[in-house]
C-alpha cells in the first residue's frame, strides 16, 4: 500500500492564497455553518474585513465567536497579514491578551470575544469591511505564516509556526472532487479540524462545520441535509456518534479518524456500521507539522515503515517516533527554539511499541494526557492538587478510557494522619473550581509514596 | 442492588457532579439524549468500572455500541461475571 498521500502541487516560491485556491476550485462548493450554507466562491470574492493597514508586517490574532467567522477571516487574511495567530476556542481572554503582548500582535479579530478586556497598547481591533463589500481585495502581498497553540507544560501557551505548504502538503487531492461534502466533528480552530478545513477548501469540496454545544442529533441532521460524503473526527467523536441511532442514516463514502490513538474496536464498529465504506486513520502532530495515513483498517501502522525511504521518514529513538520530511518547516515562535535535531528529524513525543509486524502508539513521553482530543499537561493539574492543604505530593497520569482514549487520574501522597475522605473532597472541589472539566481527575488514589527517577524527578514514563 | 439501579444511580451522581440536568430516564431513552455529554459518559464508564470491577466497553467483542439506556444495562449485564 502507498505509505503517503501525494503532495499537493504547490511550488513554495509561487504562493497561491487560500482565497485564490477557493475561488479557483469552489465550483458550487458551499460552507455549511448553521443552515443553508454559503457559496464558497462568493466568500472568496468578497471583502468581509477592513484590510487597510494589514501588511506583511502585521500579526493578526484570530479569536472568533464561532467557526464560520474564523473560516471567513482566514480566507480574507491569508496572503495579506504576515502572521496569523489562530486561537482555539478554549484559550481564555486573559491568556489571549498575554499572547498579544508576548508575540507583537498588531490586530485582533474579533475584539468582541475578549469579554471587555482592554487591548494592549499597539493592538487594534480589526473591523468588518465598510462600503461596497464587492470591492476586489487588495492584491496579496506575502506568504502568511500561521501560528497555532500547542500544549505546554506550564500555564503559558506555546505557539508553533506553520507555512501553508506545511499544513497542506500531506493532504491528498480528492479525485473527482465535485460533489464531495466534508463534515467534521472537530472544531476547525484546532489543528485537526484546520487540516480537514484546508482539505475541503483546497480540494474544491463543500464543508459542514460543527457548532459547539450542538446536540449530536441536530448535527447528524445537518450532515444528512448537506449530503455529507466524507466525515472526520477523533476516535472519541466517533464512539459518541456510534451511540446515536441516526448516524447510520448518513451515506458517507469515506470515514476518517485522527487526533488520538485509534484502537481496533472503534475501527471495527465503524466497519460494521458502514459496511464497505473505507475507513482511514491519520497521524498528525501540531509540532511536527507532518502526517501520514493508514488505510488498511487496522490500528497502528506497519512496522516496515520505520527506516523505509519515503516522503516522510520515520525512526524510533528512546521509544518515541521521530519524523523527517522536506516540508517539516516548523519551529516554535519566539524564544521556543528549533524543533529539529541535526539530521532534520522531529521528535513527535509519541511513544510507540512494536507488536508483531505492527507499530502501536502507547502514549506521550511527556506524560501529556489526551482526553478525547484535548491535551492535559499533568504538571498543571499537579500544581492545583499540590496547592491543597495536607497534600504532600501528587502525580497525575492517564487512565485508559474506552470512550475518550484517556481520562485524568491522580495519585496523592497525603500528610501523615490526614482524613482521606475530607482531603479527597477538598482536592476535587479545588480542581473543579480552577480547572476545565476535562482536566479534573476522575479517579484519585492515596499512595504512601511516588516513584522517582534516578535524577530525582517524578517517574512519568510508566505512570 | 441490581445492575439497573447501580447504573441509574451512577448516571445521577455523575450528572450532579458535572452540573448537568438529567431528563427523566427510561429504558428507551437514547444515551445521546440523557443529559450526559461524551466526557460525562466516559466518567460514568470509569466510575462503573471502579464500582463493578469490569468494563464491557473495553472487553466486549460486540462491535455494536449501545444506543439506549436499556441497551446500556443489557450491555453491562451480558459482560457481568457469572
Amino acid at each position: 500500500m502507498p505509505m503517503h498521500a501525494p503532495a499537493l502541487d504547490v511550488t513554495p516560491d509561487l504562493r497561491v492564497t487560500l482565497a485564490q485556491r477557493v475561488a479557483a476550485r469552489a465550483g458550487g462548493a458551499r460552507l455549511f455553518a448553521a443552515d443553508a450554507g454559503l457559496d464558497l466562491a462568493e466568500i472568496a470574492a468578497t471583502r468581509h474585513l477592513a484590510l487597510e493597514g494589514i501588511t506583511s508586517a502585521s500579526t493578526v490574532m484570530l479569536r472568533t465567536r464561532d467557526q464560520h467567522d474564523f473560516v471567513v477571516a482566514l480566507i480574507n487574511l491569508d496572503g495579506h497579514a504576515g502572521r496569523l495567530i489562530l486561537c482555539p476556542p478554549d484559550i481564555g481572554a486573559a491568556s489571549a491578551v498575554q499572547v498579544m503582548v508576548d508575540h507583537g500582535v498588531t490586530h485582533v479579530y474579533d475584539e468582541a470575544t475578549l469579554e471587555g478586556l482592554a487591548l494592549p497598547a499597539g493592538v487594534r481591533a480589526l473591523a468588518p469591511a465598510t462600503g461596497s463589500r464587492r470591492v476586489a481585495r487588495p492584491a496579496p502581498g506575502c506568504d502568511t505564516q500561521w501560528l497555532m497553540f500547542t500544549s505546554g507544560t506550564s500555564g503559558t501557551p506555546k505557539l508553533v509556526a506553520h507555512g501553508f505548504a506545511g499544513l497542506t502538503w500531506a493532504i491528498a487531492p480528492v479525485a473527482a472532487s465535485a460533489g464531495v461534502v466534508w463534515g467534521t466533528f472537530y472544531d476547525v480552530r484546532r489543528y485537526g479540524g484546520l487540516q480537514m478545513l484546508l482539505r475541503a477548501l483546497t480540494g474544491g469540496g463543500s464543508m459542514v462545520l460543527s457548532q459547539s454545544g450542538e446536540p449530536m442529533a441536530a448535527f447528524i441532521a445537518r450532515l444528512s441535509a448537506a449530503g455529507v460524503t466524507h466525515l472526520a473526527g477523533t476516535p472519541s467523536h466517533w464512539r459518541q456518534a456510534l451511540m446515536h441511532p441516526d448516524l447510520t442514516r448518513l451515506k458517507p463514502r469515506y470515514l476518517r479518524l485522527s487526533g488520538e490513538v485509534v484502537d481496533q474496536p472503534v475501527l471495527d464498529a465503524l466497519k460494521a456500521a458502514f459496511p464497505g465504506v473505507p475507513v482511514g486513520h491519520a497521524f498528525a502532530s501540531t509540532e511536527a507539522g507532518v502526517a501520514f495515513e493508514v488505510n488498511d483498517g487496522l490500528a497502528g501502522f506497519p512496522a516496515s515503515w520505520i527506516g523505509a525511504p519515503g516522503k516522510v521518514e520515520m525512526r524510533v529513538l528512546h521509544g518515541t517516533l521521530h519524523l523527517r520530511s522536506a516540508r517539516t518547516a516548523s519551529a516554535y515562535a519566539g524564544a521556543g527554539g528549533v524543533l529539529h535535531d541535526a539530521e532534520g528529524f522531529v521528535d513527535t513525543g509519541d511513544l510507540v511499541e512494536q507488536r508483531g509486524e505492527r507499530m502501536y502508539f502507547v502514549g506521550r513521553a511527556s506524560g501529556v494526557i489526551n482526553v478525547g482530543g484535548l491535551k492535559v499537561a499533568p504538571e498543571e493539574v499537579e500544581a492545583v492538587i499540590n496547592s491543597v492543604a495536607r497534600v504532600r505530593q501528587s502525580r497525575v497520569r492517564a487512565r485508559k478510557s474506552p470512550l475518550t482514549g484517556a481520562l485524568v487520574a491522580a495519585d496523592v501522597v497525603a500528610v501523615a494522619g490526614s482524613d482521606e475522605a475530607a482531603l479527597r473532597a477538598d482536592i476535587l472541589s479545588t480542581c473543579r473550581a480552577i480547572l476545565p472539566r476535562h482536566k479534573v481527575p476522575v479517579s484519585l488514589t492515596f499512595v504512601a509514596e511516588l516513584p522517582m527517577t534516578a535524577g530525582g524527578k517524578l517517574e512519568r514514563r510508566h505512570a | 442492588m441490581d445492575l439497573h439501579q447501580i447504573i441509574m444511580d451512577e448516571i445521577g451522581s455523575v450528572a450532579k457532579e458535572q452540573g448537568k440536568v438529567l431528563k427523566p430516564l427510561a429504558d428507551a431513552t437514547l444515551l445521546a439524549d440523557c443529559g450526559l455529554d461524551s466526557l460525562g459518559f466516559a466518567i460514568l464508564v470509569a466510575n462503573l468500572e471502579d464500582k463493578l470491577g469490569f468494563d464491557p466497553f473495553a472487553t466486549a467483542d460486540d462491535v455494536r455500541f449501545p444506543q439506549s439506556l436499556g441497551e446500556l444495562v443489557a450491555f453491562y449485564s451480558a459482560a457481568a461475571p457469572a
